[in-house]
């Protein structure tokens, strides 16, 4: 019997380069408070974030994304025709297709890729991180653009004091490609679906129309969450998931140059930090300070802060940890670029 | 082996202090965790995590809800150190 062919990739991949796009305005605690009914005092308290940006009118999650892979595949000193696959993790490109990863590429040159989104929310560039890994190393791409963008503010409630607070815009991206050495550590990933109504949107697409189209007023589908509930979930939790990626790896939270774990909340990180006992000398990612949360784009916004600040060696080894609605977390150890 | 009242508020009240400052003296039966404690959600959780550890008890998300006052929050850990027993 004939066998199939097969192939392989490179021995090891890393990321080469990341890239960011942070929206022009800036909003302020104070003007969030001019719909929510709550206080600058209070929203520091609460989640730590004093400003986040807001995306323009009809500036959408490619128009964010495009520009953050762009500066991504010129710092890894690569043209866009050298991408094989572009990954977009996102949550809210608002049409069901093509893909915002489709899109993404025929906006900066590299149509020929391979594409396709990743529906993880607050997890999904971990998970793209150990896609695109497994890709390189499987042979079934070379060059892979992870963008993680999300334009949160079409799917927040700017009432809701569960929520309205949180929630940025932005993109980051990194290109990752081969390595002769270990650049990406195992990937420790899994769910806890049946606790997804601890984060989810109001209404579908469809049931928005239907009641519009019965002669309603339907309020506009958005996200709500049960705060408490996923702060008990992220910390103490995700602390474990975060201690096995770094036993994988075989790396010891001390060896860690920075800990960038998803910038859902201040609270949520400094209490991680504190069960994982992140010593002193590791930079911790805090980001959402005044980006807010933004999802999908969190993490690569942040790696990307932690690099182009300096904060951080080039190949100093980073924890990031990405987990949100799904219930969904995904972890690795990662050589920064 | 279970813990008195007494017992059980002094270890709720060193553990309020840790998380928040708030003096453990003040941390008194009748008092409301969120009305005259000034306890956010995200603090009362850690204080919950905390207490199971402490405790040896199991307090799941849904009963939290239902821990207004401290004196609650002692029952609650007295009543389940008591079914464990």
């Amino acid at each position: 019997m004939t066998r199939i062919g097969s192939r392989r990739g490179a021995e090891y991949a890393r990321i080469l380069a990341t890239g960011a796009r942070r929206p022009d305005r800036i909003v302020t605690n104070d003007e969030i408070c001019e719909v929510l009914d709550s206080s600058d005092q209070w929203i520091r308290e609460r989640t730590g974030i004093i400003t986040r940006r807001f995306a323009a009118p009809g500036e959408t999650v490619v128009d964010l994304a495009a520009p953050a892979a762009q500066q991504a595949i010129e710092r890894a000193g690569l043209a866009p025709a050298d991408v094989d696959a572009v990954l977009v993790a996102t949550s809210t490109h608002m049409v069901s297709m093509p893909s915002a990863a489709a899109l993404t590429a025929a906006r900066i040159g590299a149509g020929q890729a391979t594409t396709f989104d990743l529906s993880t929310a607050c997890a999904g560039f971990t998970h793209g991180v150990a896609v695109a890994n497994d890709l390189i190393r499987g042979g079934s791409a070379r060059h892979v653009l992870l963008v993680g963008v999300d334009r949160m503010t079409d799917v927040i409630d700017p009432r809701d004091r569960g929520s309205a607070m949180i929630f940025g815009d932005g993109a980051g991206a990194a290109v990752i490609g081969p390595s002769d050495t270990p650049g990406i550590g195992p990937t420790i990933w899994g769910g806890d679906a049946d606790q997804w109504e601890a984060l989810y949107q109001t209404a579908s697409w469809t049931e928005y129309r239907d009641a519009v189209q019965a002669g309603g007023e339907p309020d506009w589908p958005v996200l709500t969450m049960m705060g408490p509930k996923i702060f008990r979930w992220a910390v103490w939790q995700m602390a474990d998931v975060a201690r096995k990626a770094l036993e994988a790896a075989e790396v010891d939270v001390a060896d860690l140059a920075a800990f960038v774990p998803h910038q859902a909340n201040i609270r949520i990180i400094d209490q991680m930090a504190k069960q994982l006992k992140v010593p002193e000398h590791v930079v911790v990612a805090r980001d959402v300070v005044d980006a807010g949360n933004t999802t999908a784009g969190s993490i690569p916004l942040a790696l990307d802060r932690v690099v182009t600040e300096g904060q951080v060696p080039s190949g100093g080894l980073a924890l990031l940890i990405g987990f949100g609605a799904g219930l969904s977390y995904s972890a690795q150890v990662v050589a920064l670029p | 082996m279970a813990h008195t009242q007494d017992e059980i508020l002094a270890g709720l009240a060193e553990l309020v202090a840790e998380e928040t400052g708030i003096p453990a003296g003040d941390v008194q039966l009748e008092k409301s965790f969120t009305d005259d404690l000034d306890i956010d959600s995200l603090s009362m959780m850690t204080i919950v995590v905390n207490a199971q550890d402490k405790f040896d008890v199991e307090i799941p998300d849904e009963a939290v809800g239902g821990l207004k006052t401290v004196q609650d929050a002692v029952s609650y850990i007295s009543n389940a150190e008591t079914a464990k027993a």
